[in-house]
């Protein structure tokens, strides 16, 4: 699976970064981050974009999982 | 060291510091700078002297001078800064107050602000705690700076939105200031990085006084601001504002989670957060009208019901 790695990015770099793998269609695909501004926007995101997602977190770290 | 004279300062969450220096004047003072907030420097000269000349406006005083601060790498183009300083110095002309001089620095990233002093009489300063129950509360500038100037640095914003963002910023709040002057004016203050739930909770006080009721649908918003928020173009300010605040505040399950997102956006020069009797109300809209602005009345405060803040 296509892992993007947002870690260490600022607002709005992630939730960009997440639109792109969405345009690009290629399912599944995970988005990492490592703090929760990121997560909570690209929650938004994924709600306004309809998209179906799985948060697992571990470390401090959570991996987005898009699904579609 | 103690002065009976400084009657506003550390021990108080208001705008700007207040000395007495005769019975009948006050010295009010203030001091803010940031980063540049949008690429072109003349704008951000013009926002960043708006946001610093703003905390004179929000006490109800009358700016009178400023020392403009400016730190800059020693790499920057003479050119960009004298932009900067023009925009501040365009500012300061519309405030009507001189820039008494100054003071830079070389940093790494550039910044620039101003130090701003102001009078008034003591009995016309606002305080930004002192809401009375009944009135009416006003706010003079649309919200959803810090999303939209968020989604700008990816240009998710159109060129014509991007422009009003800054207009907004750039604006002085001059005119919600001196068409308030007749009202009697319970508190106010100018909503910044706290966002407006942030400074409206400051209004609210800590002692369960009152709440402040916010009517969501009154608020006026940036075009594209909530579509851009529903997005999660926030800048992180706006989940720090939203767990600051936390408990302080009681939301109708109706209000969009956009709207409250909003709520808790920190802005750059943002408008005046105003209350005054519902009797004065209409005589202030039509002075901002005629002075060519708006202002939106959205709420209004109330015996202390279960929270400081209430919004539906």
């Amino acid at each position: 699976m296509k892992t993007v790695d947002a870690r260490g990015l600022s607002c709005p770099e992630p939730v960009f970064l997440a639109k792109k793998a969405m345009d690009a269609g290629e399912y599944p695909f995970a988005v990492l981050v490592d703090d929760t501004t990121p997560l909570e926007n690209i929650k938004r995101f994924a709600n306004q974009n309809k998209q179906t997602i799985k948060v697992y977190e571990a470390d401090g770290e959570y991996t987005i999982t898009f699904e579609k | 060291m103690y002065d009976d004279k400084l009657i506003v300062g550390y021990d108080s969450s208001d705008d700007a510091s207040v000395y007495l220096a005769r019975e009948d004047l006050a010295i009010v003072q203030t001091v803010d700078f940031f980063p540049p907030i949008v690429d072109n420097p003349y704008e951000f000269g013009l926002i960043a002297a708006a946001n610093s000349i703003s905390d004179i406006y929000a006490m109800g005083a009358r700016p009178i001078t400023a020392l403009n601060l400016i730190m800059v790498p020693s790499c920057l183009p003479l050119d960009v800064v004298r932009e900067i300083l023009r925009g501040g110095a365009d500012k300061a002309w519309e405030a009507g107050l001189v820039i008494a001089g100054g003071h830079s620095i070389e940093d790494e990233e550039p910044k620039y602000g101003m130090s701003v002093m102001g009078l008034a009489h003591p009995d016309d300063l606002w305080h930004n705690d002192t809401p009375r129950i009944g009135d009416v509360l006003l706010l003079t500038k649309p919200l959803g700076t810090g999303c939209l100037t968020t989604a700008m640095k990816v240009e998710l914003v159109s060129k014509e939105t991007e422009g009003l963002v800054i207009d907004t910023m750039a604006r002085l709040n001059k005119n919600g200031s001196e068409a308030a002057r007749f009202a009697d004016v319970s508190a106010a203050t100018d909503v910044t990085g706290f966002g407006l739930l942030g400074h409206a909770a400051e209004m609210a006080g800590s002692e369960k006084a009152c709440t402040i009721l916010l009517d969501s649908k009154n608020l006026p918003f940036l075009p594209e601001a909530l579509d851009q928020a529903a997005g999660g173009i926030l800048p992180a300010g706006a989940y720090k504002n939203r767990s600051f605040v936390g408990e302080k505040v009681k939301f109708d399950p109706s209000v969009p989670l956009e709207i409250t997102d909003l709520m808790f956006d920190p802005q750059t020069s943002g408008g005046l957060l105003l209350a005054m009797p519902e009797a004065d109300v209409s005589e202030y809209l039509s002075e901002m009208e005629r002075r060519g602005e708006t202002a939106s009345v959205i709420g209004q405060v109330t015996e202390f019901r279960t929270h400081p803040l209430e919004v539906r």
